[in-house]
Protein backbone atom coordinates (compact mmCIF):
# COMPACT_ATOMS: atom_id res chain seq x y z
CA UNK A 1 0.00 0.00 0.00
CA UNK A 2 1.49 3.10 -0.93
CA UNK A 3 0.13 6.61 -0.62
CA UNK A 4 -0.57 8.75 -3.38
CA UNK A 5 2.30 11.91 -3.98
CA UNK A 6 2.76 15.14 -2.19
CA UNK A 7 4.94 17.32 -1.07
CA UNK A 8 6.57 17.41 2.39
CA UNK A 9 6.26 20.44 4.48
CA UNK A 10 8.10 20.64 8.35
CA UNK A 11 7.62 24.02 9.48
CA UNK A 12 9.59 24.97 12.50
CA UNK A 13 7.09 27.35 14.24
CA UNK A 14 3.04 27.54 14.88
CA UNK A 15 3.11 30.81 12.58
CA UNK A 16 5.24 29.28 10.00
CA UNK A 17 2.79 25.96 10.23
CA UNK A 18 -0.09 28.25 9.97
CA UNK A 19 1.17 30.51 7.05
CA UNK A 20 2.16 27.61 4.78
CA UNK A 21 -1.67 25.77 5.80
CA UNK A 22 -3.60 29.04 4.90
CA UNK A 23 -0.98 29.38 1.20
CA UNK A 24 -1.97 25.77 0.56
CA UNK A 25 -6.48 26.00 1.17
CA UNK A 26 -7.64 22.20 0.91
CA UNK A 27 -4.24 20.85 -0.82
CA UNK A 28 -2.72 20.81 2.29
CA UNK A 29 -3.00 18.92 5.38
CA UNK A 30 -0.87 18.89 9.17
CA UNK A 31 0.57 15.48 9.91
CA UNK A 32 0.74 15.01 13.69
CA UNK A 33 2.04 11.61 14.96
CA UNK A 34 0.31 10.25 12.09
CA UNK A 35 -1.39 7.13 13.22
CA UNK A 36 -4.71 8.15 11.71
CA UNK A 37 -3.73 9.46 8.44
CA UNK A 38 -0.77 7.49 7.38
CA UNK A 39 -2.99 4.37 7.35
CA UNK A 40 -5.98 6.45 5.60
CA UNK A 41 -3.38 7.60 3.12
CA UNK A 42 -2.06 4.05 2.36
CA UNK A 43 -5.58 3.49 1.52
CA UNK A 44 -5.70 6.36 -0.46
CA UNK A 45 -9.03 7.21 1.40
CA UNK A 46 -7.01 10.58 1.71
CA UNK A 47 -4.83 12.41 -0.75
CA UNK A 48 -3.47 15.29 0.31
CA UNK A 49 -1.03 16.96 -2.44
CA UNK A 50 0.76 18.98 0.63
CA UNK A 51 2.05 17.24 4.17
CA UNK A 52 2.72 19.87 6.58
CA UNK A 53 4.71 17.87 9.57
CA UNK A 54 4.28 19.59 12.99
CA UNK A 55 6.87 16.85 13.98
CA UNK A 56 9.55 19.88 14.13
CA UNK A 57 7.57 22.63 15.52
CA UNK A 58 9.04 22.38 19.53
CA UNK A 59 6.47 25.07 20.81
CA UNK A 60 3.41 21.86 20.30
CA UNK A 61 5.60 19.87 22.78
CA UNK A 62 5.14 19.27 26.69
CA UNK A 63 2.98 19.00 29.55
CA UNK A 64 2.48 22.01 32.37
CA UNK A 65 0.69 23.83 35.00
CA UNK A 66 -0.49 27.21 34.43
CA UNK A 67 -2.60 28.35 37.28
CA UNK A 68 -5.31 25.82 37.99
CA UNK A 69 -5.13 24.65 34.76
CA UNK A 70 -3.00 21.60 32.92
CA UNK A 71 -1.73 22.69 29.79
CA UNK A 72 -0.84 19.83 26.83
CA UNK A 73 1.25 20.56 24.05
CA UNK A 74 -0.39 18.96 21.20
CA UNK A 75 2.46 16.83 19.76
CA UNK A 76 2.77 15.33 23.58
CA UNK A 77 2.48 11.46 22.73
CA UNK A 78 0.70 9.00 24.54
CA UNK A 79 3.70 7.71 25.73
CA UNK A 80 4.58 10.91 27.10
CA UNK A 81 1.11 11.49 28.88
CA UNK A 82 1.71 7.75 30.61
CA UNK A 83 5.09 8.95 31.66
CA UNK A 84 4.49 12.32 33.21
CA UNK A 85 4.56 12.64 36.86
CA UNK A 86 2.28 16.03 36.97
CA UNK A 87 -0.13 14.07 35.16
CA UNK A 88 0.07 10.85 37.96
CA UNK A 89 -0.36 13.06 40.68
CA UNK A 90 -2.91 15.21 39.33
CA UNK A 91 -4.82 14.13 36.35
CA UNK A 92 -4.55 10.27 36.48
CA UNK A 93 -7.28 9.72 34.42
CA UNK A 94 -4.96 11.01 31.33
CA UNK A 95 -2.62 8.01 32.29
CA UNK A 96 -5.32 5.20 32.74
CA UNK A 97 -7.04 6.59 29.21
CA UNK A 98 -3.62 6.41 27.33
CA UNK A 99 -2.71 3.10 28.54
CA UNK A 100 -5.70 1.42 27.25
CA UNK A 101 -5.03 3.60 23.51
CA UNK A 102 -2.83 1.29 20.95
CA UNK A 103 -0.85 -0.57 21.52
CA UNK A 104 3.09 0.44 22.83
CA UNK A 105 4.46 1.50 19.42
CA UNK A 106 1.67 3.74 18.57
CA UNK A 107 1.61 5.09 21.85
CA UNK A 108 5.21 6.61 20.72
CA UNK A 109 4.43 8.13 17.88
CA UNK A 110 0.72 9.01 18.61
CA UNK A 111 -0.40 12.51 19.94
CA UNK A 112 -3.02 13.60 22.18
CA UNK A 113 -3.32 16.41 19.91
CA UNK A 114 -4.10 14.03 16.93
CA UNK A 115 -6.52 11.80 18.94
CA UNK A 116 -8.56 15.02 19.66
CA UNK A 117 -8.38 17.06 16.49
CA UNK A 118 -9.29 14.20 14.30
CA UNK A 119 -13.09 13.80 14.99
CA UNK A 120 -12.60 9.79 14.73
CA UNK A 121 -15.27 9.04 16.94
CA UNK A 122 -13.72 6.29 18.07
CA UNK A 123 -10.41 8.16 19.58
CA UNK A 124 -10.37 7.79 23.31
CA UNK A 125 -9.16 11.22 23.96
CA UNK A 126 -12.06 13.09 22.94
CA UNK A 127 -14.51 11.95 25.70
CA UNK A 128 -12.13 12.43 28.37
CA UNK A 129 -12.22 15.62 27.39
CA UNK A 130 -15.74 16.57 27.64
CA UNK A 131 -15.55 15.16 30.61
CA UNK A 132 -13.14 16.81 32.48
CA UNK A 133 -14.54 20.33 30.78
CA UNK A 134 -11.42 21.09 28.65
CA UNK A 135 -10.65 23.78 26.07
CA UNK A 136 -8.61 23.20 23.17
CA UNK A 137 -6.42 25.61 21.79
CA UNK A 138 -6.53 26.65 18.52
CA UNK A 139 -4.66 28.90 16.23
CA UNK A 140 -5.55 30.19 12.41
CA UNK A 141 -4.32 33.30 10.52
CA UNK A 142 -7.15 35.14 12.09
CA UNK A 143 -5.24 34.06 15.35
CA UNK A 144 -5.61 32.31 18.47
CA UNK A 145 -9.53 31.16 19.92
CA UNK A 146 -10.52 28.42 22.19
CA UNK A 147 -13.14 26.43 21.69
CA UNK A 148 -14.57 23.88 24.19
CA UNK A 149 -14.33 20.32 23.98
CA UNK A 150 -18.08 19.97 24.35
CA UNK A 151 -18.88 22.60 21.47
CA UNK A 152 -15.90 20.67 19.00
CA UNK A 153 -17.75 17.33 17.54
CA UNK A 154 -20.22 18.16 15.09
CA UNK A 155 -20.08 15.16 13.56
CA UNK A 156 -17.72 11.50 12.54
CA UNK A 157 -14.48 13.32 11.43
CA UNK A 158 -16.38 16.88 11.69
CA UNK A 159 -15.18 19.34 13.94
CA UNK A 160 -15.29 23.07 14.50
CA UNK A 161 -11.54 23.60 13.45
CA UNK A 162 -11.67 25.62 10.71
CA UNK A 163 -9.14 24.75 7.34
CA UNK A 164 -5.91 26.18 7.97
CA UNK A 165 -6.22 26.03 11.88
CA UNK A 166 -4.21 23.92 13.84
CA UNK A 167 -5.30 22.79 17.28
CA UNK A 168 -2.28 23.66 19.32
CA UNK A 169 -2.87 23.00 22.95
CA UNK A 170 -5.17 20.89 25.01
CA UNK A 171 -5.85 23.36 28.25
CA UNK A 172 -7.70 21.56 31.42
CA UNK A 173 -9.03 22.69 34.67
CA UNK A 174 -7.54 20.59 37.08
CA UNK A 175 -10.54 18.39 39.45
CA UNK A 176 -10.07 18.84 43.06
CA UNK A 177 -7.51 16.88 44.50
CA UNK A 178 -9.14 13.78 45.85
CA UNK A 179 -11.48 13.80 43.53
CA UNK A 180 -12.31 10.00 41.80
CA UNK A 181 -11.96 9.09 38.55
CA UNK A 182 -12.39 6.13 35.57
CA UNK A 183 -12.19 5.20 32.30
CA UNK A 184 -13.73 1.73 31.00
CA UNK A 185 -13.56 0.55 27.60
CA UNK A 186 -14.87 -2.81 26.46
CA UNK A 187 -12.66 -4.18 23.63
CA UNK A 188 -12.27 -6.90 21.52
CA UNK A 189 -8.45 -7.06 21.71
CA UNK A 190 -5.86 -5.02 22.41
CA UNK A 191 -5.34 -1.97 20.11
CA UNK A 192 -9.30 -2.17 19.13
CA UNK A 193 -11.43 0.69 19.27
CA UNK A 194 -13.51 0.79 21.71
CA UNK A 195 -17.55 -1.45 21.49
CA UNK A 196 -18.15 1.44 23.97
CA UNK A 197 -16.57 2.77 26.67
CA UNK A 198 -17.45 5.51 29.50
CA UNK A 199 -15.06 8.01 31.37
CA UNK A 200 -16.48 9.51 34.82
CA UNK A 201 -14.82 12.36 36.94
CA UNK A 202 -16.41 12.61 40.37
CA UNK A 203 -16.14 14.27 43.79
CA UNK A 204 -17.57 13.09 47.13
CA UNK A 205 -18.81 15.12 49.83
CA UNK A 206 -19.98 13.35 53.23
CA UNK A 207 -20.49 10.30 51.17
CA UNK A 208 -22.73 11.96 48.86
CA UNK A 209 -21.79 12.94 45.12
CA UNK A 210 -20.96 16.35 45.17
CA UNK A 211 -20.09 17.01 41.16
CA UNK A 212 -20.09 13.98 38.52
CA UNK A 213 -19.11 14.51 35.15
CA UNK A 214 -19.44 11.62 32.09
CA UNK A 215 -18.02 10.86 28.78
CA UNK A 216 -18.58 8.20 26.35
CA UNK A 217 -16.49 7.01 23.36
CA UNK A 218 -17.95 5.34 19.98
CA UNK A 219 -21.47 4.87 20.75
CA UNK A 220 -22.25 7.83 18.23
CA UNK A 221 -21.31 9.75 15.58
CA UNK A 222 -19.27 11.56 18.33
CA UNK A 223 -17.90 11.40 21.55
CA UNK A 224 -20.71 12.29 23.88
CA UNK A 225 -20.96 14.31 27.38
CA UNK A 226 -24.33 12.87 28.70
CA UNK A 227 -24.98 15.91 30.90
CA UNK A 228 -28.22 14.38 32.44
CA UNK A 229 -26.73 11.16 33.31
CA UNK A 230 -24.50 13.39 35.64
CA UNK A 231 -27.22 16.07 36.84
CA UNK A 232 -28.97 12.94 38.24
CA UNK A 233 -26.02 11.21 40.03
CA UNK A 234 -25.26 15.14 41.55
CA UNK A 235 -26.64 14.88 45.57
CA UNK A 236 -27.00 11.00 45.89
CA UNK A 237 -24.80 8.04 47.74
CA UNK A 238 -24.15 6.49 44.49
CA UNK A 239 -27.26 3.94 45.39
CA UNK A 240 -28.34 1.40 42.76
CA UNK A 241 -31.54 3.18 42.43
CA UNK A 242 -29.92 6.46 41.41
CA UNK A 243 -27.19 4.76 39.80
CA UNK A 244 -29.59 2.62 37.12
CA UNK A 245 -31.61 5.79 36.40
CA UNK A 246 -28.31 7.30 35.76
CA UNK A 247 -27.48 5.06 33.15
CA UNK A 248 -30.71 4.30 31.49
CA UNK A 249 -30.08 8.59 30.55
CA UNK A 250 -26.91 8.01 29.30
CA UNK A 251 -27.53 4.87 27.36
CA UNK A 252 -30.57 7.36 25.81
CA UNK A 253 -28.33 9.87 23.90
CA UNK A 254 -26.21 6.98 22.52
CA UNK A 255 -27.06 6.24 18.98
CA UNK A 256 -24.15 3.24 18.14
CA UNK A 257 -23.73 2.03 14.49
CA UNK A 258 -24.36 -1.76 14.31
CA UNK A 259 -20.51 -3.06 13.03
CA UNK A 260 -17.94 -5.79 13.73
CA UNK A 261 -18.28 -4.48 17.32
CA UNK A 262 -21.61 -5.63 17.90
CA UNK A 263 -25.50 -4.93 16.82
CA UNK A 264 -26.37 -1.12 18.35
CA UNK A 265 -28.45 -2.30 21.21
CA UNK A 266 -25.36 -4.08 22.48
CA UNK A 267 -23.34 -1.14 22.29
CA UNK A 268 -25.34 0.58 23.59
CA UNK A 269 -26.15 -1.38 26.69
CA UNK A 270 -22.07 -2.37 26.57
CA UNK A 271 -22.12 1.63 27.42
CA UNK A 272 -24.47 1.46 30.56
CA UNK A 273 -21.96 -1.17 31.82
CA UNK A 274 -19.18 0.53 31.24
CA UNK A 275 -20.28 3.27 33.05
CA UNK A 276 -21.86 1.08 35.91
CA UNK A 277 -17.73 -0.02 36.11
CA UNK A 278 -16.54 3.24 35.87
CA UNK A 279 -19.05 4.78 38.76
CA UNK A 280 -18.20 2.27 40.92
CA UNK A 281 -14.18 2.49 40.57
CA UNK A 282 -14.41 5.93 41.02
CA UNK A 283 -16.16 6.43 43.75
CA UNK A 284 -13.84 3.58 45.74
CA UNK A 285 -11.24 5.86 44.40
CA UNK A 286 -12.64 9.59 45.76
CA UNK A 287 -11.83 10.50 49.32
CA UNK A 288 -13.95 12.44 51.17
CA UNK B 1 7.05 15.22 -6.54
CA UNK B 2 10.54 16.46 -5.95
CA UNK B 3 12.90 13.90 -3.70
CA UNK B 4 13.63 14.84 -0.65
CA UNK B 5 17.27 14.42 0.73
CA UNK B 6 17.56 12.91 4.51
CA UNK B 7 20.67 12.17 6.52
CA UNK B 8 20.54 9.49 9.52
CA UNK B 9 21.87 7.20 11.12
CA UNK B 10 21.29 3.32 10.86
CA UNK B 11 23.06 0.66 12.91
CA UNK B 12 25.67 3.27 13.76
CA UNK B 13 26.41 4.35 10.37
CA UNK B 14 25.44 7.59 9.25
CA UNK B 15 23.13 7.55 6.11
CA UNK B 16 22.56 10.03 3.19
CA UNK B 17 19.87 9.26 0.48
CA UNK B 18 17.31 11.12 -1.78
CA UNK B 19 13.82 9.96 -0.86
CA UNK B 20 10.16 10.60 -2.31
CA UNK B 21 8.30 12.04 0.42
CA UNK B 22 5.79 9.41 0.00
CA UNK B 23 8.40 6.85 0.39
CA UNK B 24 7.28 5.01 3.82
CA UNK B 25 10.64 4.11 6.38
CA UNK B 26 9.69 0.27 5.91
CA UNK B 27 10.52 0.46 1.94
CA UNK B 28 13.41 2.87 2.34
CA UNK B 29 15.16 0.64 5.11
CA UNK B 30 14.28 -2.47 2.45
CA UNK B 31 14.42 -1.33 -0.64
CA UNK B 32 16.73 1.41 -0.86
CA UNK B 33 18.91 0.09 2.12
CA UNK B 34 18.75 -3.34 1.88
CA UNK B 35 17.80 -3.67 5.17
CA UNK B 36 15.32 -6.87 4.80
CA UNK B 37 14.81 -7.69 8.40
CA UNK B 38 12.43 -5.35 9.51
CA UNK B 39 9.26 -6.95 7.48
CA UNK B 40 6.10 -6.26 5.95
CA UNK B 41 3.30 -7.69 7.42
CA UNK B 42 -0.33 -6.20 7.62
CA UNK B 43 1.11 -3.16 6.53
CA UNK B 44 -1.82 -1.70 8.78
CA UNK B 45 -0.29 -0.83 11.61
CA UNK B 46 -1.46 -3.76 13.03
CA UNK B 47 1.06 -6.73 13.13
CA UNK B 48 4.12 -4.91 14.75
CA UNK B 49 6.89 -7.20 12.27
CA UNK B 50 8.27 -4.05 10.65
CA UNK B 51 8.85 -2.60 14.26
CA UNK B 52 12.19 -0.74 14.87
CA UNK B 53 13.77 1.53 16.99
CA UNK B 54 14.16 4.61 16.16
CA UNK B 55 15.56 7.76 18.81
CA UNK B 56 14.79 5.20 21.29
CA UNK B 57 11.22 4.23 20.80
CA UNK B 58 9.90 1.53 19.25
CA UNK B 59 7.92 2.70 15.79
CA UNK B 60 5.74 1.08 13.03
CA UNK B 61 8.00 1.19 10.20
CA UNK B 62 4.99 0.75 7.65
CA UNK B 63 3.23 3.71 9.28
CA UNK B 64 5.83 6.69 9.05
CA UNK B 65 7.31 8.63 5.73
CA UNK B 66 11.60 7.78 5.58
CA UNK B 67 11.73 11.99 5.59
CA UNK B 68 10.10 11.78 9.06
CA UNK B 69 13.14 10.02 9.91
CA UNK B 70 15.52 12.79 9.01
CA UNK B 71 18.19 13.01 11.90
CA UNK B 72 17.22 9.90 13.33
CA UNK B 73 18.76 7.44 14.86
CA UNK B 74 17.57 4.04 13.82
CA UNK B 75 18.39 0.57 15.05
CA UNK B 76 16.94 -3.20 12.71
CA UNK B 77 17.31 -6.50 13.27
CA UNK B 78 20.92 -6.32 11.85
CA UNK B 79 22.13 -3.63 14.06
CA UNK B 80 21.35 -5.92 17.11
CA UNK B 81 24.49 -9.30 17.34
CA UNK B 82 27.96 -7.71 17.70
CA UNK B 83 30.51 -7.17 14.67
CA UNK B 84 32.43 -10.62 15.38
CA UNK B 85 28.87 -12.42 15.55
CA UNK B 86 27.72 -13.05 18.67
CA UNK B 87 24.46 -12.46 19.19
CA UNK B 88 22.05 -10.05 21.19
CA UNK B 89 21.16 -11.70 24.58
CA UNK B 90 17.71 -11.44 23.12
CA UNK B 91 18.30 -13.14 19.96
CA UNK B 92 20.46 -15.42 21.63
CA UNK B 93 17.13 -16.07 24.15
CA UNK B 94 14.82 -16.01 20.77
CA UNK B 95 17.06 -19.09 19.88
CA UNK B 96 17.84 -20.74 23.22
CA UNK B 97 13.80 -20.69 24.43
CA UNK B 98 12.41 -21.48 20.93
CA UNK B 99 10.66 -18.12 21.24
CA UNK B 100 10.29 -18.39 17.38
CA UNK B 101 8.86 -21.07 14.48
CA UNK B 102 8.55 -19.64 11.19
CA UNK B 103 10.11 -16.52 12.37
CA UNK B 104 8.56 -13.96 10.31
CA UNK B 105 7.94 -11.76 13.54
CA UNK B 106 10.81 -11.81 15.30
CA UNK B 107 12.88 -9.26 14.16
CA UNK B 108 9.77 -7.03 15.25
CA UNK B 109 9.72 -8.95 18.39
CA UNK B 110 13.30 -8.29 19.13
CA UNK B 111 13.32 -4.64 18.09
CA UNK B 112 10.21 -4.07 20.51
CA UNK B 113 11.90 -6.71 23.66
CA UNK B 114 15.09 -4.48 22.86
CA UNK B 115 13.22 -1.03 24.03
CA UNK B 116 11.08 -2.81 26.98
CA UNK B 117 14.31 -3.88 28.56
CA UNK B 118 16.20 -0.60 27.84
CA UNK B 119 12.79 0.97 29.95
CA UNK B 120 12.41 -1.81 32.72
CA UNK B 121 15.31 -4.16 32.50
CA UNK B 122 13.58 -7.06 34.78
CA UNK B 123 9.93 -6.93 33.86
CA UNK B 124 7.03 -9.38 35.18
CA UNK B 125 5.90 -11.71 32.56
CA UNK B 126 2.71 -9.67 32.49
CA UNK B 127 4.41 -6.10 32.22
CA UNK B 128 6.54 -8.34 29.07
CA UNK B 129 2.97 -9.34 27.65
CA UNK B 130 2.12 -5.95 27.93
CA UNK B 131 4.76 -4.76 26.49
CA UNK B 132 4.82 -6.91 23.00
CA UNK B 133 1.07 -6.37 22.98
CA UNK B 134 1.65 -4.44 19.49
CA UNK B 135 3.46 -7.82 18.16
CA UNK B 136 1.86 -10.42 16.86
CA UNK B 137 2.65 -14.13 16.27
CA UNK B 138 0.91 -16.45 14.42
CA UNK B 139 3.21 -19.38 15.42
CA UNK B 140 4.68 -19.85 18.67
CA UNK B 141 1.42 -18.75 21.34
CA UNK B 142 3.55 -16.15 22.64
CA UNK B 143 4.40 -18.55 25.85
CA UNK B 144 7.93 -18.96 24.24
CA UNK B 145 8.58 -15.09 23.30
CA UNK B 146 7.94 -14.34 27.04
CA UNK B 147 10.51 -17.02 28.39
CA UNK B 148 13.11 -15.51 25.35
CA UNK B 149 12.52 -12.17 26.54
CA UNK B 150 12.90 -13.37 30.62
CA UNK B 151 16.35 -15.50 28.96
CA UNK B 152 17.29 -12.37 27.49
CA UNK B 153 16.36 -9.97 30.98
CA UNK B 154 17.91 -12.31 33.18
CA UNK B 155 21.61 -12.80 31.37
CA UNK B 156 21.63 -9.29 30.73
CA UNK B 157 20.87 -8.38 34.41
CA UNK B 158 23.56 -10.75 35.28
CA UNK B 159 21.58 -13.96 36.77
CA UNK B 160 20.92 -16.68 34.08
CA UNK B 161 17.28 -18.11 33.80
CA UNK B 162 16.86 -21.70 35.10
CA UNK B 163 13.98 -21.98 33.19
CA UNK B 164 13.37 -24.49 30.32
CA UNK B 165 11.46 -23.87 27.36
CA UNK B 166 7.83 -25.13 27.44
Amino acid sequence: MIPGSFAYHRPASVKEAVALLAELGEEGRALAGGHSLIPMMKLRLASPAHLVDLGGVAELKGIRSDGGDIVIGAMTTQHELVGSELLGAKLPILRETALVIADPQVRYVGTLGGNVANGDPGNDMPAVMMCLGAAYHVTGKAGERRIAARDFYQGAYFTALEPGEILTAIRIPLPAAGHGFAYEKLKRKIGDYATAAAAVVLTMSGGRVATCAIGLTNVAETPLWAEEAGRILAGSALDAATVKKAVAAAEAITSPASDTRGPAHYRTKMAGVMLTRALARAKERARA
Amino acid sequence: MPKSQVSLTVNGETVEALVEPRTLLIHFLREQLNLTGPHIGCETSHCGACTVDLDGKSVKSCTMFAVQANGADVRTIEGMAAADGTLHALQEGFREMHGLQCGFCTPGMIMRAYRLLQENGSPTEEEIRFGIAGNLCRCTGYQNIVKAIQYAAAKLGGVPLREAAE
